[in-house]
């Protein structure tokens, strides 16, 4: 260990010093530039600014002419340290370790109060020309950290213009799909974003002068942002962009378009495939043997995992058992789910989470879904699913979360404030719209003191969870990292030269 | 005298059938009605003795319990009437002014219970000191919440986050108080399928206590930022447990995971001499109509899936860490000495 950290800052210690070195040059330039008649012009107080702050910050301060000659510097030096690191890769992988760990950065999704990371975000998509949203009304203080904003069909479609080239018409379809809810669920939006993709990059020809490999993953850059406006992307989503910028990255220079495109989009075939239509089915056989006759099951929500395992332990492995869908307002995902059950002759309970005191004492298991496994044990599944788990194991049921491995993500949470999605406020209002003995609250922005909160996710604790259906087997909620680095080995395995 | 039978037996149908028709809009209306109706047939109704007057009581009791048997606060009356009956009884009795003997010792509850007293003696003072008893009591019951908004500074500090459920008049009479000197946020669980939640984040938002609206599904999520819970109920139940709205288990299991103190305001009108053995008994529990929950919209759903509604959730006592009443407040396990002074044992079967 402890050589290893030695090599570590050797390694750093080696680009800090070049870095170094290229600062004391840059500043010996500067003076020698400042020995030279400055131009007394509005730029007189700048330079005298800068200066006194000896930064080392490139702005353009003296003349138009130097900053070109700044911004050749930096290429030049940007250059270099490709350089550099691409000599130490060729050495051993030690330089590539440090950099992940000194500089993993923290998502923007979860900056939303910070002036600094806004204002960059908005920079950059006026560049990209992706459409930006207001901000809400009245914002939840205890979330404000997490984007609030008010998110209409109308508002992101807006400033978008019929033929600009940045984002793909099918990336356009997608997130107006993604921003109404038509594709809901983590499965179904990782496999659509697939799909997508798959168009963008059959329709992408490379530019004169540029490499695939680099140019299609910033020719992406712009559908991902708008993909986020329409909706925060889910935990799925991003392990697909991951995967898919590794193998563009990947793609050897030398080969044509079209062998490129042709291999990327066997890849995406092979993901689909492997991770979500066979880990489905292997995770069905795996629970459907938990399933007995005489069975009365408990699930929340809508999860497409789920409906496949009663499905099949219905249909072909003919057990009888009945099940017991809880709902919620205001999404009402739990009336989709019992849609579909009775659709198939299985015999239903329906009821809302709050009578789940009521019914537990005669349930014998819980299935739920998952839309990510943490690192640390937790799962993120939709709001309410915690409470279910937490009223079962009250009762002594056992809690069986079913997730294919592709949803397993590295990030921990303890808690559900930090990293959630808000959905629209006024769902919590149109949930009550035809009841007339409700009181009606259809006027709450007239109400300073009150805001309306619709949360998305939460964090349900590993501990209320008994097992996890994967297709690698039913693991304990704590083996979620070990199956992460086991994955993690896989790619790299697969992917180094 | 039969008109003054009859005018008893009128009153005593006006109420069975505002009971049945449910236009008591709470416990609380429901409570100072009842006694109201109670003042008036004991003060018209013929009687000897207390004996007699008891077992008159009893009867009608029975057949109001009948009419409703989850409307536990109408028992409660009953009860209270009866042992308002033997306490003057006994005191007139001694012959003695001094006040009853409150501070009875434990010993004396477990061994003196069946010292058989005999109510069959006629004494002329005993129907005004009924009446003016009766007629403090009224008081007592109309100024309860007050009596519990008045303890509000001791229980919320300042900035605190106050988590509550569905709509009951005395958190948000309490919450109000305290908001006039504190400034603290609330947020309110909605609480379907009826939704009362909705109410009062507009009333308390209307008294400028910010206010955060949740579905019932983010309590545990929400929960981790919350300082105390504050929550009514329907009735508090002789071991301390509660009979409250649906939710309000979830709701006190999610406080006990994160060790949130979960406090109950209930009146002592609302205490209740009975058990809860099981959750299936009768009168325990109440269905709506299903519909609220799966609208008769879904034709195709509603005749093959079964959906229940019910109305109460049984809240263990250990989930419970104070009751604020108000006459002060007590924890959960000090229940059965408060319901020793409220009711005697031999009426608890009516």
């Amino acid at each position: 260990m402890e050589t290893g950290k030695k090599v570590q800052s050797e390694g750093s210690e080696k680009t800090k010093q070049e870095i170094m070195a290229e600062r004391k040059a840059k500043k010996a330039e500067k003076a020698a530039k400042k020995s030279q008649p400055i131009k007394t012009t509005e730029h007189g107080a700048v330079t005298i600014l800068s200066e006194s702050i000896q930064t080392n910050t490139v702005k353009a301060d003296e003349t138009g002419k130097s900053k070109a000659d700044l911004k050749a510097e930096r290429r030049q030096k940007q250059e270099a340290q490709r350089a550099a690191k691409a000599a130490s890769v060729t050495e051993g992988k030690q330089s590539v370790a440090p950099k992940v760990q000194q500089g993993k950065r923290i998502p923007d999704q979860i900056q939303a109060d910070r002036p600094s990371v806004e204002k960059r975000l908005v920079k950059r998509y006026v560049s990209q020309k992706v459409p930006q949203l207001p901000p809400a009304e009245r914002k939840v203080q205890l979330f404000s950290h997490l984007q609030q904003q008010e998110r209409t069909l109308e508002l992101l479609t807006k400033d978008l213009a019929v033929n600009q080239s940045k984002i793909h018409p099918a990336v356009i379809k997608l997130g107006l799909q993604y921003a109404s809810g038509i594709i809901c669920g983590s499965n179904a939006r990782a496999v659509a974003l697939l799909e997508a993709f798959k168009r963008v990059i059959s329709d992408y020809s490379t530019p004169e002068q540029k490499e695939l490999s680099r140019d299609l993953e910033v020719s992406l850059k712009p559908c991902i942002n708008f993909l986020k406006q329409c909706r925060p992307i889910s935990v799925s989503m991003g392990n697909v962009i991951r995967f898919l910028k590794r193998h563009i990255t990947n793609i050897p220079s030398e080969s044509t378009d079209v062998q490129a495109k042709k291999c990327l989009h066997e890849e995406i075939e092979k993901y689909i495939h492997e991770n979500v239509e066979l880990a489905g089915k292997t995770i069905c056989e795996e629970a459907s043997k938990k399933i007995s006759s005489g069975d009365v099951i408990l699930t929340y929500g809508y999860s497409s995992l789920l409906l496949q395992i009663l499905l099949k332990a219905f249909n072909e492995d003919n057990k009888k058992f009945r099940v017991i869908v809880l709902d919620s307002s205001p999404r009402s995902e739990g009336l989709q789910f019992l849609r579909r059950l009775v659709a198939f002759k299985i015999p239903s309970v329906y009821m809302l989470i709050s009578g789940a005191s009521y019914v537990m004492p005669e349930v014998n298991k819980v299935f739920l879904g998952a839309h990510a496994l943490l690192a640390n044990g937790n799962v993120m599944s939709r709001v309410g699913s915690s409470q279910v788990a937490l009223v079962a194991k009250a009762h002594n049921v056992p809690v069986l979360v079913c997730c294919e491995t592709h949803k397993f993500c590295d990030r921990v949470q303890t808690d559900s404030f930090v990293f959630n999605e808000l959905g629209n406020p006024d769902d919590l209002v149109a949930a009550v719209k035809g009841k007339p003995s409700v009181h009606s609250i259809a006027n709450w922005r007239e109400l300073p003191k009150l805001s309306l909160l619709n949360l998305t996710y939460d964090v349900m604790p590993g501990d209320l969870v008994t097992a996890v259906i994967t297709e690698l087997g039913s693991v304990p909620c704590t083996s979620v990292p070990v199956v992460l680095r086991v994955k993690h080995a896989e790619t790299v395995q697969l992917t180094s030269p | 005298m039969p008109s003054l039978e009859s005018e008893i037996e009128g009153i005593i149908e006006t109420f069975t059938n505002n009971l049945k028709q449910r236009k008591f809009k709470g416990s609380r209306d429901l409570a100072l009605n009842s006694v109201q109706l109670w003042k008036k047939i004991i003060g018209q109704m013929k009687w000897q003795n207390a004996r007699e007057l008891m077992d008159k009581i009893k009867e009608i009791g029975k057949d109001f319990q009948e009419t409703s048997p989850s409307e536990t606060v109408i028992g409660n009356m009953t009860r209270r009437m009866l042992k308002i009956v033997r306490d003057e009884y006994a005191m007139l009795q001694k012959g003695k002014q001094e006040d009853s003997d409150l501070q009875e010792s434990l010993q004396k509850i477990l061994t003196a219970d069946e010292v058989d007293v005999d109510y069959s003696k006629n004494i002329p003072l005993l129907k005004p000191a009924i009446m003016e008893h009766i007629g403090e009591f009224l008081i007592e019951l109309e100024s309860s919440e007050i009596d519990i908004s008045a303890q509000a500074l001791e229980h919320i500090h300042a900035n605190e986050i106050i988590m509550t459920i569905g709509y009951s008049k005395t958190v948000f009479a309490f919450l109000k108080t305290a908001a006039k000197d504190r400034a603290f946020q609330v947020i309110v669980a909605e609480c379907a399928p009826f939704y009362h939640g909705h109410k009062l984040a507009a009333d308390l938002a209307e008294a400028q206590i910010s206010t955060t609206l949740i579905p019932d599904s983010a309590i545990f999520a929400m929960m981790a930022r919350v300082n105390k819970v504050i929550i009514g109920t329907h009735s508090v139940m002789a071991n301390g447990g509660l009979k409250a709205v649906c939710g309000t288990h979830t709701l006190a299991l999610a406080a006990k995971h994160y060790s949130v103190p979960f406090v109950v305001c209930a009146p002592m009108f609302k205490l209740c001499p009975e058990y809860v053995c099981s959750l299936d008994q009768d009168g325990f529990n109440q269905f709506a109509s299903p519909e609220e929950v799966l609208s008769n919209d879904e034709g195709m759903l509603v005749s093959r899936v079964n959906v229940y509604n019910p109305i109460f959730d049984y809240v263990p006592p250990e989930l419970v860490t104070l009751f604020i009443s108000n006459t002060g407040g007590n924890a959960p396990s000090y229940i059965y000495r408060l319901l020793s002074e409220l009711y005697h044992s031999l009426d608890v079967q009516l």
